[in-house]
């Protein structure tokens, strides 16, 4: 449904996207991982036609972006981070302009409107301006002028930022819903969002692609093994031997103390996928520690990203 | 066609919804106005002293065109009107769309640039026949009251002439509108232009040098008198359209650029 080989894109002499190439196949929601500046709008910006790319191509639906832009286009809903409302319109005004200039029949027109109302939650909003709707409405707006012509190709750049999070659910399963009618590349840099949403990741740094897998592969893959944290209250300089012969336990950290007066965090790093939070929280209890908390830290996106940069670097 | 269609709507109907169509139709309807009195009551006090003066010399007091030396006056007065407000008209045209980042969704639908750029003038030049036609009644009073009637033609004639002065400069404008992002900028800058597109007669030395002609042949005002006498020269209309034409072909080039959208 959406092919992109090599492609570059330089503004100036910056390289904004290097050589990036991959595929999504129809009816599949791709996650566009990665930091702030690493390519991934810009990257979205060719695919939706907005500018052409320096270097390699880019298609849609079978037709190339910018050899029949026309034809891309009308298979195509995107939403920008910055949600493109004429704000002094009513909701209902908005949308069916988006509609006529996305070339929707004018029959199919009404119909359509009240669909994507109902589907994005706009329901009763009809009439009010844009200007005064909350953020989290201004979103929904925007989601239903990239669906309004019902396109094939979905894409949408960080659909959940700035929302509370009871919108970034509703979101979120708004976009789930679409899955499987509309192919959808979406962006983010919240790693959640995408094991949540998405069948497959690409993972994106300083323009070039770093990963690309399931969200499931690439965190097990990454891992390598858990870590898990501790809180506990006692002589914790003799926790690292207590713990050291625990089967599986690679290494031990004491962190800061607190929050309470003599509690002490510690972070003990397990190789493999071996649980044995059991055997830790014994042995802890077993050599005179009060044990107030211990759970698994699931690897945040800093770490994703440090491990995945430097092996990048050494390779 | 019908996407021409829906932003021509969405450009009338976004200036109306902003208090800078009201405020510039008021203006233009005052000023238009009060000058058409002025000039009006004027050239008959004139007419009134010739023919005096013509008695005391025991002569028949000369005919006076009246409604042409009216219209030539008015029409005049109306192109200075138009430097002032046809900046207001098109400052926001596509600043605004690249302030507020809608001209986003402009470009990835599917409208070529050209057709976005068509379907943006003509709303501003239905935007200025708003402002031109309601001036068509002061012409319809000279009608009534003077004798002989007036010929139709020449009126005609004058207004085309407005229409196609008033129409190079929302192209001007339009096109400066298309570089900034910021309508006060595009305001200022798109005024200096026409100021000195105003003045550029003035700046042409007498002397009949190659220079000379090239700046006076320039001067969009020059091209300007002969429709307000009710004379029509195709030369005009070719300057004039050609004018047009370069404008929006400007804009096409700043839109097609890819400099701004990073």
């Amino acid at each position: 449904m959406i092919q992109v080989e090599h492609l570059t894109k330089r503004f100036g002499l910056a390289t904004a996207v290097q050589d990036v190439s991959f595929e999504v196949r129809k009816g599949e929601i791709l996650g566009f991982l990665g930091p702030n500046g690493a390519g991934k709008t810009t990257t979205m910006r060719v695919l939706a036609g907005f500018f052409p790319p320096s270097d390699g191509r880019a298609s849609v639906a079978g037709f190339d972006v910018f050899e029949q832009p026309l034809e891309a286009k009308k298979r195509v809903g995107y939403m920008p981070e910055q949600p493109p409302l004429y704000t002094e319109m009513s909701v209902d005004a908005f949308l069916r302009f988006v509609g006529r200039i996305k070339g929707l029949p004018a029959d199919k027109l009404e119909p359509r409107l009240g669909e994507v109302k109902e589907l994005c939650g706009l329901h009763g909003t009809g009439q009010r301006l844009i200007k005064h709707l909350s953020k989290g409405y201004k979103q929904r707006v925007g989601l239903a002028q990239a669906l309004i012509h019902d396109p094939e190709v979905l894409i949408l750049d960080e659909p959940t930022v700035g929302l509370d999070p009871k919108q970034i659910i509703e979101v979120r399963e708004l976009i789930k819903r679409l899955a499987g009618i509309h192919t959808i590349i979406l962006s983010t840099h919240i790693l959640p969002e995408v094991s949540m949403t998405c069948q497959r990741v690409i993972i994106i740094n300083k323009g070039r692609i770093v990963a690309v897998d399931t969200p499931e592969n690439l965190t097990s893959q990454l891992r390598g093994g858990e870590r898990i944290e501790l809180e506990v209250r006692g002589p914790v300089d003799t926790l690292p031997t207590a713990l050291g012969t625990v089967p599986h336990v690679k290494n031990v950290l004491i962190g800061a103390p607190g929050p309470h007066d003599g509690h002490h965090t510690v972070s003990v790093d397990v190789d493999g996928q071996h649980d044995v939070r059991h055997l830790i929280a014994r042995r802890v209890l077993d050599s005179g520690f009060e044990l107030y908390q211990l759970k698994t830290q699931a690897m945040t996106l800093e770490e994703i990203f440090l491990q995945l940069t430097t092996e990048e670097e050494a390779a | 066609m019908r996407n021409y269609v829906a932003i021509v709507r969405k450009e009338l109907n976004n200036l109306f919804v902003s208090p800078i169509a009201y405020v510039v139709l008021a203006v233009f309807f005052a000023i238009a106005g009060y000058f058409f009195y002025i000039i009006l009551t004027n050239i008959m006090q004139r007419v009134m002293e010739m023919s005096m003066s013509a008695q005391q010399f025991g002569q028949p007091p000369q005919p006076v065109d009246v409604p042409a030396a009216v219209m030539r006056n008015f029409f005049g007065v109306l192109s200075t009107i138009l430097l002032f407000l046809i900046p207001m008209i098109t400052m926001g045209i596509l600043a605004e769309e690249k302030r507020r980042g809608t001209i986003e969704l402009l470009l990835t639908s599917p409208i070529t640039n050209t057709q976005l750029i068509l379907a943006k003038f003509s709303a501003v030049v239905l935007f200025l026949a708003i402002m031109l036609v309601p001036t068509i009644l002061n012409s319809v009073l000279l009608y009534f009251f003077s004798d002989p009637a007036p010929r139709l033609v020449p009126f005609l004639i004058g207004y085309l002439g407005a229409f196609l002065l008033g129409g190079s400069l929302l192209a001007v404008g339009l096109f400066i509108s298309s570089l900034t992002e910021n309508q006060i900028v595009a305001a200022v800058v798109t005024f200096g232009v026409f100021i000195i597109l105003w003045v550029l007669d003035a700046m042409a030395e007498p002397a009949s040098t190659v220079g000379n002609e090239v700046i006076r042949y320039l001067s969009v005002l020059n091209h300007y008198e002969d429709f307000s006498k009710g004379i029509f020269d195709t030369q005009h209309l070719v300057f004039y359209l050609s004018f047009i034409f370069l404008g929006l072909f400007l804009t096409s080039v700043s839109l097609n650029s890819p400099k701004w959208r990073q």
